[in-house]
């Protein structure tokens, strides 16, 4: 923004470590996004998934950077070098960024006179407030098809080269139909910063229904969260999107020449515009972190109780032992979640805590939809993808957001 | 500290444009225009205008320069191969020179008394100024380019038609 710039060292040093901490918080989350999803999937195809490296494999993601870390980085001879290397750095740089905008919280206020004499702090749970945070989404995510494209292209490899084209047209068509469906319900909050989307959202009618955007203008802010979810599902190129590396069809797609920590980027990259998807499902219509019920039914102990019970378990299973070293071991965890359960007990904490925990549980449960979907539906045909987006989910769209318009204009 | 980014970003705007030139890819040439566009981005953010910087960066570099991008890999052009060298190509920079001298000096001498621009004096860039200004003062400008852009649809639908009978 065209703002005058006042360097003050504590905002400095502020920024800084909130940009660290978002930055750890982030990667380290990619990495277990991907234990989960083997965890669940296995699940749901009846196995036990990764269980070998540490307790209930929760090792296995450091396992897993440290064996593509170490393997042999091989340049293949034909590939047009210069893109073939710019690709997976653009993959990430453009996943990366957007998190910027995104808010996790309401604010952070340590007083001036707290008894751990910690210096006087006040700042939005977010790195940056832009006035046009969705747009600034949009516009970097819409970048990152250059990596894939790139990447196929650079190649010099027929399967990745289709690759990359599936990539380009599928992206460009279903951009349309996620612009509108994000539309629909901007046009009831009035604001395109993500903290002004969220902080329309508080509330609720008839005392206890939440003011969400889903719930909000029914049915028609319903319908752009559906179309959205689809669509964001195909811009991230997952399944059932996952044509640019359908592996049985081109091998691994647009990544085919890659290995070692280029795939690795790219890998990091798909897993990191999930999470950033999700969460701007979260905040244009899952309400942020506004609790799915009021306050005074006692909304505020769910964190607790949810700690709580996991700490209960863990006991009840560490005194009936089905591994003799789960009698050491569940009970230990079983007082961490007691300690967790305690620290959400406390007001001021709590005040801080409780909207990241809500935050957080919206956007697990819409990645969890993400790896459901993946275990569940098949993959589209090519042409029956590029049919959908143009025959159906786009008329839908386009109809739905003048419905909307219509609302909004008669009944606010 | 503007006055710095706006030097850093002209310089990137002004090097892409000569490599989009100077480039034999079109791979490249186009890629190059993606850099063009996104130091625009940045120069629009840095006056102000943060809905424009927004929608160059989604329609321009997003939408526009993957197509571009698109056609480019699905013909699978080639490098680009120089003919002979005519008289034309030692010409080129001298007239490219005679030409930028000619608009400096058109703009120095029909323009005087323009105010220096100040950084961070524009506000009125907001999505909300640019709508209400679309569909209070610009509305009939703005419909007759949509009617423009709905009938260059419909020609290109038309065009690309297949004979069906």
């Amino acid at each position: 923004m065209a703002v005058k710039v006042n360097f003050r060292m504590d905002f400095f040093i502020v920024a800084i470590i909130k940009a660290a901490v978002v930055a750890f918080v982030l990667l380290t989350a990619l990495a277990y996004l991907q234990w989960a999803e083997r965890k669940v999937l296995a699940h749901i195809q009846l196995r036990v998934g990764p269980r070998r490296v540490g307790p209930h494999g929760l090792l296995q993601p450091l396992a897993d950077v440290v064996k593509l870390i170490t393997k042999e980085d091989m340049m293949p001879s034909h590939v047009s070098k210069v893109f073939w290397f710019m690709a997976p750095f653009i993959a990430v740089l453009f996943a990366l960024i957007p998190i910027a905008v995104i808010p996790f919280g309401t604010e952070l206020n340590i007083p001036k006179d707290n008894w751990l004499h910690f210096p006087e702090v006040h700042t939005a749970m977010q790195l940056t407030d832009l006035n046009i945070g969705v747009l600034f989404i949009l516009g970097i995510s819409g970048l990152g098809v250059y990596a894939v494209t790139l990447a196929g292209w650079s190649s010099n490899n027929k399967y990745a080269l289709l690759g990359g084209l599936r990539s380009a047209a599928q992206m460009i068509s279903y951009e349309l139909p996620m612009a509108l469906a994000i539309a629909a319900p901007l046009l009831v909050l009035n604001t395109l910063s993500f903290r002004g989307i969220v902080d329309g959202q508080a509330g609720y009618t008839l005392g206890f229904i939440p003011k969400w955007s889903i719930f909000t203008t029914f049915p028609f802010n319903f319908i752009s969260f559906i179309l959205f979810i689809i669509a964001a599902f195909a811009e991230t190129n997952r399944v059932p999107f996952d044509l640019p590396e359908a592996e049985n069809e081109l091998v691994a797609g647009f990544h085919t020449e890659y290995g070692s920590m280029k795939f690795a980027a790219f890998f990091m990259a798909e897993y990191c515009n999930m999470v950033t998807v999700s969460c701007v499902a979260t905040l244009l219509f899952l309400g942020g972190w506004h609790p799915i019920f009021p306050e005074k039914f006692g909304s505020g102990l769910i964190a607790s109780l949810l700690f709580a019970g996991a700490g209960v378990i863990s006991f009840l299973h560490g005194f009936s032992p089905a591994r003799p070293f789960d009698r050491f071991t569940l009970p230990v965890f079983g007082v961490v979640f007691f300690a967790i359960a305690g620290v959400f007990l406390i007001p001021p904490v709590a005040t801080v805590l409780m909207p990241i925990f809500w935050f957080t549980a919206k956007l697990c449960t819409v990645l969890f939809v993400y790896i459901w979907v993946r275990g569940t539906l098949p993959r589209f045909r090519y042409d029956q993808l590029m049919r959908f987006a143009w025959t159906f989910l786009f008329p839908v769209a386009v109809v739905n957001l003048f419905l909307t318009g219509l609302y909004v204009a008669l009944f606010t | 500290m503007d006055a710095i980014l706006f030097m850093l970003f002209a310089a990137i705007a002004v090097v892409c444009g000569i490599n989009l030139v100077v480039q034999k890819h079109p791979i490249s040439s186009a890629l190059s225009l993606v850099g063009v566009m996104a130091a625009l981005a940045a120069l629009y953010l840095l006056l102000g205008g943060e809905f424009i910087a927004a929608a160059q960066l989604v329609v321009y570099a997003g939408a526009i320069m993957v197509l571009f991008i698109f056609v480019i890999m699905l013909l699978n052009a080639g490098t680009e191969r120089r003919g002979r060298r005519s008289w034309t190509h030692y010409a080129d920079v001298p007239i490219l020179l005679v030409f930028t001298g000619m608009i400096a000096a058109l703009i120095a001498n029909r323009m005087p008394g323009s105010e220096p621009v100040v950084f961070g004096q524009f506000t009125k860039g907001t999505a909300t100024d640019i709508g209400t200004a679309l569909f209070t003062t610009y509305l009939l400008p703005f419909e007759v380019t949509s009617v423009l852009i709905l009938i260059a649809i419909l020609g290109a639908i038309v065009l690309a038609r297949k004979e069906i009978d």
